[in-house]
């Protein structure tokens, strides 16, 4: 699991079955300094209340599929919590 | 398996159920030579802390596991407190 800061929203109208009401945000991954850290990407939002700014943590891969209900969604990243302090 | 050490907590209120009660810790993963190369954030199952070097499960079902759930957006979780490992560094 990786950390994230929310930069931007996604809104794609055309979706293939599985997609309809996710929401995507784009997520610009963070370094453990909380700097920017590689490519931007675009992440299926699982808490459903996560917004721009905000610091996130998410999944990758097949553990994003296991985020959103029902399982399997076909999506490649996943916000699952929305951080309120880290401590390092 | 990966080993890691901890650098610190991370605090979230809102999050997937999954998360609810579970402790984050911010983990540097430690290279051959024991440096730090990258992060993770993981599942502490064994009361680390902060500056316990600490064995990183990092591989999706393993890591369900230790939750007894065949689902679960998890990935990694510590699994042990080191108490010695030797870098030879190749």
């Amino acid at each position: 699991m990786q950390l994230g800061r929310v930069t931007g929203t996604v809104v794609a109208t055309i979706k293939v079955d599985g997609l309809e009401g996710v929401r995507f945000l784009i997520v610009q991954p963070v370094d453990e300094h909380l700097d920017p850290a590689g490519t931007p990407i675009v992440a299926a939002d699982a808490v459903h209340m996560a917004g721009p700014g905000e610091l996130v943590y998410f999944v990758a891969s097949r553990e994003a599929a296991e985020a959103l209900e029902p399982r399997f969604v076909p999506v490649d990243h996943a916000i699952v919590g929305i951080v309120d302090e880290v401590h390092v | 398996m990966k080993v890691g050490k901890v650098a610190g907590t991370v605090v979230s209120t809102i999050n997937h159920p999954f998360y609810d009660g579970q402790k984050l810790l911010l983990c540097h993963v430690l290279d051959r030579s024991g440096e730090p190369d990258g992060y993770t954030i993981a599942v502490d199952r064994v009361d680390a802390g902060v500056g316990d070097t600490v064995l990183i499960v990092d591989e999706g079902s393993s890591a369900r596991q230790f939750f007894g759930l065949d689902t679960g957006p998890v990935r990694a979780v510590i699994a042990g407190i080191v108490d010695e490992v030797e870098f030879s560094d190749g």
